[in-house]
Order: C-alpha cells, then sequence, then structure tokens
C-alpha cells in the first residue's frame, strides 16, 4: 500500500526523523490558512499524488506571498498532474502539503528496501539527492552507499556514520545522521514498509540534517497488524477496477491492450499475457482469479473484465488442479449468459475433470471458442479480435 | 532416485486441523506411498487426538520424537506461519516445506536470519510443494498430471509449474521431483540451491527451470549452471509483457528500479547455456527437442 508524502513525514516525524512544518490542505483556503499557521516569508505548495516526479510535471511550487500561495495552490489543486510514473493521462491532484521552506545547502538520498538476495533490509544512500537515483545506481554506482541491515541488531550508530560520511554530511552533523538512519529504520521495521525513501534528504544552511520528501509503502500482507496505518490508504489514486476486483479476491491490474484475460494462478495469468503478446495481440489486463474460483467469482471477474472499453475480446486459460475444470466451466457458462457476453470467448481448460468441463462449455449453446492449449488459445482469440475489425 | 524427499520420507503437517491443511494433508496421503508417509500432525490444543487416524502432537519436537519425522509441511495461517517455520527449524528438522501464501516480509527476514547456520532446508512460502511421482507428494500440486521419469522442474510459480510438468507428461516425459519454490521475495531454496541438488542426482537427465519477473535469482542460477551444471537446462520467464512498478500478483513478481525484467533475466540464461523459450506452450517441446 502506498501513502502521501504529508502522511509519510507525520510517520517519519514519530520516529524522529526531522521534517519541515507542513500542514495537509484539501482546499485552497485551506491552503493559505496553512500559509499562515506556518508563518514565515516562504511556502512550499506541493500535490500529493501517489506517483514520483511531481516536481518535473509542476506539481511543487515556491510561494513567496499569501497571495501566491492562493495563486500556486489554485493551480495545482485538481490539476491532471502527469509524471514518468502516473502514464500519459496523469492524476488528478485532490490533496496538497503547505511546508515552510528549507534553506538547503545540499541535497542527499536516502532509501531502505528489502534486499532479497541478502535476505535482509538495505539502507541505500548517496551524495546525489534530488535526482532520479535509478539514474544514478546506472551511470555512477559508486555514489550510492548501501548497507545491509542485522535484523537483529539493527542499525548501529556505526553503520550510521559509515553511510553519513560516505554521502558528504559534516562530522559536525553525525549526531543528527544517526537520528535520521535510525529513525528511519525503525519506521521501516515498525510499520513492516516495503519500500522507504527520502529525496532529497537536506543539509540545510545551519548544518541540519532534514527529511524534505517521504515516500513509504508498505507490505500488504502485513496490513492486518496495522489499522492505524490501513486508515491513510486514499481510494481516489487507485485503479477503481483494481479496487472492485480486491473485493472478490481477485487479483486485477489494468493494462493497455484488446484482449482480457482470466487466469488461475499469478505466474500462469503472466504467461498467457506473454503468449497474447507472441501471437500478436496486447492483453488488457493481468488477472489471477486465485485457487477457488466460484461462480460468482467468476462473474464478478467477467464484468470487471468487460468494464475496461478497450477490450474486445477474452481469453480464460485455466489449470484445474485443486480447482476442477467443471467448477470453472459452470462459472463461465454463468457468468457469460449474466453479463449477456458478446463478445468472443475463448477458453482453454487443462486438469482435473477437464473433459467435463469442455461439455459443459459445449452443451451450454454459447458461442464459446475452445482451445487445447495456451498456444492455440492464444491464437484463436487474436484470431478474433482482427476478425472483428 | 529423486531430489528433497521420496518413499521413506516421513513427515508431520503443521496446521493439520485447519481446513487446507486437513484438505491437502488428505491428497496426499491418497497419492502413492502418502499413507506410510504422513505419520504426524502439529496442533498445540489438539495433542493427543488424531486426524483421520494420524497422531495429533502439541509441539514438532513431539511429534518428530514420536514418530521419527524429519520433514514438515506448513499450512497454518499467515500471521503465525513464520513462527511455525521457526519451530520446526528449532526441532531440528531436515525440511520444512511451507505452502502458506501471505506471510509478512519482515517475519520471514526474522525467520531467514534465525535458520543460518542450522540443519534445516526451507521449501516456500507461498508455494505449491514438493512432488517425486509415483511416491509421494507434498503440498497443494494435482497429483495425477505427474508421471515419473528423467526431467527435473524447478518454478517460482503453482499453475505454471503444472502446466509445464502437464506439457512433459504429455509428452511422455516424466519428472524425477519438481520443486516449487515460491513467489515471495524472501524464501528458502532458490533455483540455484535446487538445480544443484538436480545436477547431484543420477536419475534426473534434465532440468525445466520456470522464473518470473522480479530479482535476479535466475540470473545467479544461470551463471552457476554455465560453470558447473552436466546437465541440460530448458528454461522459461513468465511477465515479458508485464509493467515495471506493478505487483503481478506474487510479492516478489515486480520489476523495481529497472531490474528484474524478463528481458534482462532470458539473456542471462542464454548466455550461460540455457535453452530458453518466449512461449510457455513450448516448454515441454523445448526440452524434448534437446534430449538424445
Amino acid at each position: 500500500m502506498k501513502i502521501h508524502e504529508y502522511q509519510g513525514k507525520q510517520i517519519l516525524r514519530e520516529y524522529g526523523v526531522p521534517t519541515p512544518r507542513g500542514f495537509a490542505a484539501m482546499t485552497v483556503d485551506e491552503a493559505v490558512d496553512a500559509a499562515k499557521k506556518l508563518g514565515g516569508k516562504v511556502w512550499v505548495v506541493k500535490a500529493q499524488i501517489h506517483a514520483g516526479g511531481r516536481g518535473k510535471g509542476g506539481g511543487v511550487k515556491v510561494a513567496k506571498s499569501l497571495d501566491e500561495v492562493r495563486a500556486r495552490a489554485s493551480e495545482i489543486l485538481g490539476m491532471q498532474l502527469v509524471t514518468h510514473q502516473t502514464g500519459p493521462e496523469g492524476q488528478k491532484v485532490r490533496r496538497l502539503l503547505i511546508e515552510e521552506g528549507a534553506d538547503i545547502r545540499k541535497e542527499l538520498y536516502a532509501g531502505m528496501v528489502v534486499d532479497r538476495g541478502t535476505q535482509k533490509v538495505v539502507l541505500m544512500a548517496s551524495s546525489e539527492g534530488g535526482m532520479d537515483i535509478e539514474e544514478v545506481a546506472a551511470k555512477t554506482p559508486e555514489k550510492i552507499r548501501k548497507i545491509y541491515i542485522d535484523p537483529v541488531q539493527g542499525l548501529t550508530d556505526a553503520d550510521a556514520d559509515e553511510i553519513s560520511l560516505g554521502i558528504g554530511i559534516p562530522e559536525s552533523a553525525l549526531a543528527q545522521g544517526r537520528t535520521v538512519f535510525k529513525g528511519l529504520y525503525k519506521c521501516f521495521d515498525a510499520t513492516d514498509a516495503s519500500l522507504a525513501e527520502i529525496n532529497p534528504l537536506i543539509i540545510t544552511g545551519d548544518n541540519r540534517v532534514v527529511a524534505l520528501d517521504a515516500k513509504l509503502n508498505f507490505d500488504d500482507n502485513a496490513l492486518f497488524r496495522h489499522p492505524d496505518l490501513q486508515g491513510l490508504r486514499d481510494l481516489d489514486e487507485e485503479d477503481p477496477l483494481e479496487i472492485e476486483a480486491s473485493k472478490y479476491d481477485l487479483n486485477y491490474i489494468s493494462l493497455d491492450g484488446e484482449i482480457a484475460c482470466m487466469v488461475n494462478g499469478a505466474g500462469l495469468a503472466m504467461a498467457t499475457m506473454d503468449t497474447i503478446k507472441l501471437y500478436g495481440g496486447n492483453p488488457a489486463n493481468f488477472l489471477d482469479v486465485g485457487g477457488g474460483a466460484t461462480a460468482e467469482k467468476v462473474t464478478a471477474a467477467f464484468k470487471i473484465m468487460l468494464s475496461n472499453k478497450k477490450v474486445k475480446a477474452i481469453l480464460v486459460n485455466i489449470f484445474g488442479g485443486i480447482m476442477k475444470c467443471d467448477t470453472i466451466a459452470n462459472g463461465v457458462v454463468t457468468a457469460a449468459r449474466e453479463v449477456k457476453l458478446s463478445l468472443p470467448l475463448v477458453v482453454r481448460m487443462k486438469g482435473t475433470n477437464e473433459e467435463l468441463g469442455k461439455k459443459i462449455l459445449r452443451d451450454s449453446g454459447l458461442p464459446i471458442i475452445s482451445a487445447d492449449n495456451m498456444g492455440e488459445a492464444a491464437e484463436k482469440v487474436v484470431a478474433a479480435v482482427k476478425g472483428k475489425r | 532416485m529423486s531430489i528433497l524427499i521420496d518413499r521413506n520420507t516421513r513427515l508431520m503437517t503443521q496446521g493439520i486441523t485447519g481446513k487446507t491443511g486437513q484438505f491437502h494433508t488428505q491428497t496426499s496421503r491418497a497419492y502413492a506411498n502418502g499413507r506410510a508417509c504422513f505419520v504426524a500432525g502439529v496442533n498445540p490444543k489438539k495433542a493427543g487426538e488424531d486426524f483421520e487416524g494420524i497422531p495429533i502432537y502439541g509441539t514438532v519436537a513431539d511429534a518428530k520424537k514420536a514418530t521419527g519425522a524429519s520433514v514438515s509441511v506448513i499450512y497454518v495461517p499467515p500471521p503465525f506461519a513464520a513462527a511455525a517455520i521457526d519451530e520446526a527449524v528449532d526441532a531440528g528438522l531436515d525440511l520444512v516445506i511451507c505452502i502458506t501464501e501471505g506471510i509478512p516480509v519482515r517475519d520471514m527476514i526474522r525467520t531467514r536470519h534465525r535458520m543460518k547456520g542450522k540443519r534445516t532446508l526451507l521449501v516456500g512460502p507461498n508455494c505449491p510443494g514438493v512432488i517425486t511421482p509415483d511416491e509421494l507428494k507434498i503440498g497443494i500440486m494435482p497429483g495425477h498430471i505427474h508421471k515419473k521419469g528423467p526431467v527435473g522442474v524447478v518454478s517460482r510459480s503453482g499453475t505454471l509449474t503444472y502446466e509445464a510438468v502437464g506439457q512433459l507428461t504429455e509428452l511422455g516425459l516424466g519428472q524425477s521431483t519438481c520443486v516449487g519454490i515460491g513467489g515471495d521475495p524472501v524464501n528458502g531454496l532458490k533455483h540455484i540451491d535446487v538445480l544443484k541438488m538436480f545436477n547431484d542426482d543420477p536419475k534426473t537427465e534434465a532440468v525445466i527451470m520456470v522464473g518470473e519477473i522480479g530479482g535476479n535469482d535466475e540470473e545467479t542460477a544461470a551463471r552457476w549452471v554455465k560453470e558447473h551444471m552436466r546437465k541440460p537446462v530448458v528454461g522459461f520467464i513468465a511477465g515479458i509483457t508485464a509493467p515495471p512498478g506493478k505487483r503481478m500478483g506474487h510479492a516478489g513478481a515486480i520489476i523495481s528500479g529497472g531490474k528484474g525484467t524478463a528481458q534482462e533475466k532470458l539473456a542471462v540464461m542464454e548466455e550461460c547455456g540455457i535453452k530458453t523459450t518466449r512461449n510457455p506452450a513450448e516448454m515441454g517441446r523445448t526440452l524434448k527437442s534437446i534430449l538424445k
């Protein structure tokens, strides 16, 4: 699960990581009030969307008077912010963060993720902050310092100092480096984060180390033990189809193509998408129906796939193991009838009770195209789409 | 021969009284030598009872002591599953197969750290399990699609493994052992570990390795294959069409920071002498083509 920057900073503050003072605002008036409350002469108006690259997209502006705060807030609030992470259609800005201006002397980078190779949390930091860290990693990997954190000891003072000195935090500010990095790790660990990123982490004119940005993602599998974090979810930032799918315990992700697919199992679902592509089509979604696909679940899956108007055909690919082919066949027939399916439907079924499942499809009287293997299924569904054009 | 498990394995089910544990213990027990192999169940609240004649013990250590079981399969729900692995490791079992899906990554980091220097091997979590056809099935895979034979199968995904196995069986190619290592970012055995075992197993003549986007375990395994593997390996990677930054079902299946793409993995695998296919419908035939 992702959260907004202002929420991330609130959490970081709880773990002692210094951030600029700031308030969230949902309206322009609230933005101006926030600036008044903060006082000072310089404010930053920051669009709050879950995607990165907001500054480059025009979603972060400096204001030097309350009138300017009002003007910038009115521009940004409600805008369709396009960044390299939003896709071309962009994301509507519904929330702002109004912050006091910061005196930036140097921009650094700090990030934390789980490293699969060492099976530890890794702290990555760089003297090259503010920039796209993937670019730094690609061009000048020597500028990224890493510490693999011992899960029992946690991040030690020595670890923190090594990172600080490695990225140019002055010796006089080492204590602050400890506060930031140890706080960041405590936060990461305690909240079951999957990603924590401060970009930029800054050194101010008066030698303070401050988190100017905050990006936190959490492990969905651990949210059950963090009811407080669950409350931070912002459904406006998520694909409505993905939200709808999650209600039925379906794993759905929208893609750009025209062939919808419903598959059991994540690996097979990805492989099915790949096969569609290989035969000249484009998948419209990833959809894993999971282990126990009932007629109700299949119907929900069909409705979700079909609410994507780009879809021109559906491919169902099921390897029945525990889930029996006849169960799925009944689900598909029920779903096709209920949604009055008018698009071509190709079904490939394999495994337990395969013959019975195929018979149910044949006897249904529905114009279902049957296929014996994945390749044939993809070929047929691509042909069906081309035939329609 | 086979790897990890065979007809002589004696095992216990942790979480035998839950719905999933019951169901899969039943079907696994009904397969080949399952009846002789499943000798114990564990549930701290039901010690002294039994599940269809399988005695239930309060702890893994008790079950091991009473029955000699040295392997366990775990169907415990996600919040408690890592602790169940810890218990099996502390009891000194040889092998733990954790089927449970949805264990928090932080729990697995702690559990894997605790396992350092211990003898216990872990398969999973979030995996279909391990099967040695005609001998023993431990896990949730459909037994009937398998056939005894010379091909080793190792995979990160469930149904995609069945797909590979189904294709092999249809072509008349049986399997020595099929290992689902699971789709989580922090797990036990990796492709490389299983490939090493297949390399040492006299009955395995070739291997299918099925991977997916995310991480670099396939690349690591491929480099090992280039240096050490004496048997042909066929590879497939799912997720060529997966967009970056989107988690494709499995917690580990995500392209992040430009790393872990299918193209990159396939390129390294080919470089290392692994015969790859981009068509998942061709996994079986690709393997057949390299056997004499």
